[in-house]
């Protein structure tokens, strides 16, 4: 998206040189022109409606949630203006307040953080190790298990859940119970599971995105790595890995804002409790029990966009290449 | 939360990341000294057998499993009752129905608001601003869409203030209040709505920089033969972004197909809105009806399968060329 300036120099000379062109050849048709204006005035008419029909529903709900509670309930958020009143006390009773009937979202926050951080590592990592052997480990029958692995996004996640728990709890509950014994600080419920499957459930897209980048690198320069005796090891760390950053940024952008923002997983995963569970959860549950403490809910809903909103305005452009690595050569 | 708990939770972070760093530092370790003789092999092992690994643990095994569940009553005999219950019972009917109403309607409006707006911004003044503003739902969590609009939809009963922008203008204009999350089937099409909001941008995004790759030779070419924007639009940039269409409209497809947080968060499945993707979470979590739950679960996996398969197909084509 940065290089939409530039790119639109020689594109804008084209367009000029055409109308020159026209005018040339039919003379200054005025109707042509006035249509011309018309046409794309209309364009930007329309396109400012959608602009502004996407933006209200937040605006609404951002503006609300500075406004005193008995207003939110009482009175509309566009009459902020006749019924003006600002107040912080939402955020603060939302993330502070010590009261046990207070959302107390500090919390969640920071299981939201924890779960997001090696929620992302975790299938990073192995998907670019997976996707540099599909790529540039010669072995029988690698197409074959690449499709294989690219057809695995078939399974809807709803179909892994109820397995899944059970394998966690039969393997994995066993090995959490006997580490809490040994090390009582860290909890018996934590965030194992929760890691644990949002890594195999990113795998198939991470791999097949970072294969993709992966793949272009110029055969040149693995070759003459393997001439001078690399190992594999080598190349991937050495080469693979400096030149696959941009990919593997823009996928760990992806996954962070997916991982941040799931609910599904963190229902079946979690347990649901303050220890473990994570912001979307903890809404989701508000939503259930308060539906009517808009101001409470609407302070709680900004809580949570605000750190997907950061990173995805301050990496955006990385965050759109992600997408585009994998969608557009479909 | 007091400060031990938040010492516990930093500590748990601090040994997932130390285990996780260990094994598979041991790994490539390994994978360097591995002998001499098959190192190859050994180095693909290393790469590739962590991921498989999870991938077999995490999807291939609990998806068999899943199907075999959909088969079996909760005793373990075999059974076709999940699927009967599916197909006839009214509420498990309605969910059908809402599902295919779901990937019809959102797919398609999306793209083409998508395709509108990409068309319209391009090249204009501002157009990165124009793209934030649409592509900014996909940063929200749905739970989060899902509170904007149920803020939007709120209901207050006839006579009060309405804080709800949509009965405001209802109002304004005289009419009365709706509950427009209760109204049977208005209430889907707006859950729908709220779908339709979070995926424009993405198609937008990703159409847009396919118009960007549409030569602008043709475009001239076409201009001098006299055509008007319409055609031009029609007859030269849909062609040359047709792969990208498909691919929008198919991630779009899949997503909408596997809804399940917007359901959840705004009615819960109540008043006729459930779709396969909640009713499967109700059936197998709340209800403890895991083999209904592994049905829809299957019959997802089936209404999905379609979609993948043309994908994979292209994907082969590609992979052959190069």
């Amino acid at each position: 998206m940065s290089s939409v300036a530039p790119a639109d120099l020689p594109i804008g000379k084209d367009l000029g040189s055409i109308e020159a062109a026209e005018q040339a050849e039919y003379g200054p048709t005025k109707t042509a022109r006035v249509k011309k204006r018309l046409t794309s005035r209309t364009a930007t008419i329309i396109s400012l409606i959608i602009a502004v029909l996407w933006t209200i529903p937040t605006f609404g709900l951002l503006v609300s949630s500075f406004r005193p509670g008995d207003l939110v309930r009482t009175t509309g958020w566009w009459t902020v203006f006749e019924n003006p009143g600002f107040t912080l006390e939402n955020y603060a009773d939302v993330l502070l307040s010590p009261s046990q009937s207070s959302p107390q979202l500090g919390a969640y926050i920071v299981n939201s953080l924890a779960i997001s951080l090696l929620g992302t590592l975790i299938p990073l990592v192995l998907a670019t190790m997976a996707a540099y052997a599909f790529a540039w480990i010669k072995f029988k029958g690698a197409n074959v298990i690449f499709i294989l692995v690219f057809a695995l996004q078939i399974v809807p996640l709803q179909m892994a859940l109820v397995p899944l728990l059970q394998i966690f709890s039969t393997w994995l509950r066993p090995m959490q119970a006997w580490v809490h014994d040994v090390i009582p600080i860290i909890p018996e419920q934590n965030y194992a599971p929760v890691w644990l499957a949002h890594s195999m459930f990113a795998l198939p897209l991470a791999i097949f995105l970072l294969h993709n980048f992966i793949s272009e690198i110029p055969n040149d320069v693995i070759e003459a790595a393997r001439v001078d005796g690399a190992t594999h090891g080598q190349i991937f760390f050495r080469i693979v890995l400096p030149l696959a950053t941009p990919a593997i940024a823009s996928f760990a952008i992806f996954q962070f804002i997916w991982v941040w923002n799931d609910l599904l997983v963190a229902l079946i995963f979690s347990g649901g409790t303050q220890d473990v569970a994570p912001l979307t959860q903890r809404l989701a549950e508000l939503v259930g029990s308060r539906g009517q403490e808009w101001e409470r809910l609407t302070a709680g809903a900004f809580i949570s966009m605000i750190i997907p909103l950061i990173v995805f305005f301050s990496l955006q452009r990385y965050f759109v290449r992600g997408l585009l690595a994998g969608s557009t050569k479909g | 939360m007091t400060t031990e708990d938040l010492l516990g939770k930093i500590l748990q972070v601090v040994m997932g990341l130390a285990i996780f760093a260990a094994i598979i530092g041991l790994l490539i370790f390994f994978i360097d000294k591995a002998p001499k003789r098959g190192r190859d092999y050994w180095q693909l092992a290393g790469f590739l057998t962590p991921a498989l690994l999870f991938l077999i643990v995490g999807l291939v095994y609990p998806a068999i499993r899943t199907s075999i569940l959909a088969f079996q009553t909760s005793g373990g005999d075999w059974t076709l009752d999940n699927f009967v219950w599916t197909f006839t019972q009214p509420v498990a009917l309605r969910t059908l129905l809402n599902t295919i109403v779901w990937v019809l309607i959102v797919p398609t409006v999306s793209t083409a608001i998508g395709l509108a707006y990409a068309v319209f911004i391009d090249r204009s003044r501002g157009e990165k601003y124009f793209k934030v503003v649409l592509f900014m739902p996909i940063a929200i969590s749905f739970v989060g869409a899902g509170i904007i609009w149920r803020f939007v939809y709120e209901y207050k009963s006839a006579g009060r203030e309405q804080i709800g922008l949509l009965n405001a203008i209802v109002v304004a204009f005289g009419g009365e209040p709706v509950q427009w999350l209760q109204t049977d089937p208005l209430n889907t099409l707006l859950l729908i709505i709220v779908m339709i909001w979070i995926q424009t941008g993405f198609a937008m995004v990703l159409l847009s920089a396919a118009i960007k790759g549409v030569p602008t030779e043709q475009v001239e070419a076409a201009q001098l033969d006299g055509t008007n924007a319409w055609q031009r639009f029609w007859n030269v940039t849909v062609p040359g972004i047709r792969g990208s269409l498909v691919v929008v409209l198919t991630t779009i497809s899949i997503a909408t197909l596997k809804v399940f947080d917007i359901v959840r968060t705004m009615t819960a499945g109540n008043f006729n809105t459930s779709v396969i993707a909640n009713e499967m979470y109700t059936q197998a979590f709340r209800a403890s009806e895991v083999g209904r739950g592994s049905a829809l679960a299957l019959i997802l996996f089936v209404l999905v399968l379609p979609i993948v398969v043309y994908n994979i197909n292209i994907l082969r084509k590609q992979r052959e060329i190069r």
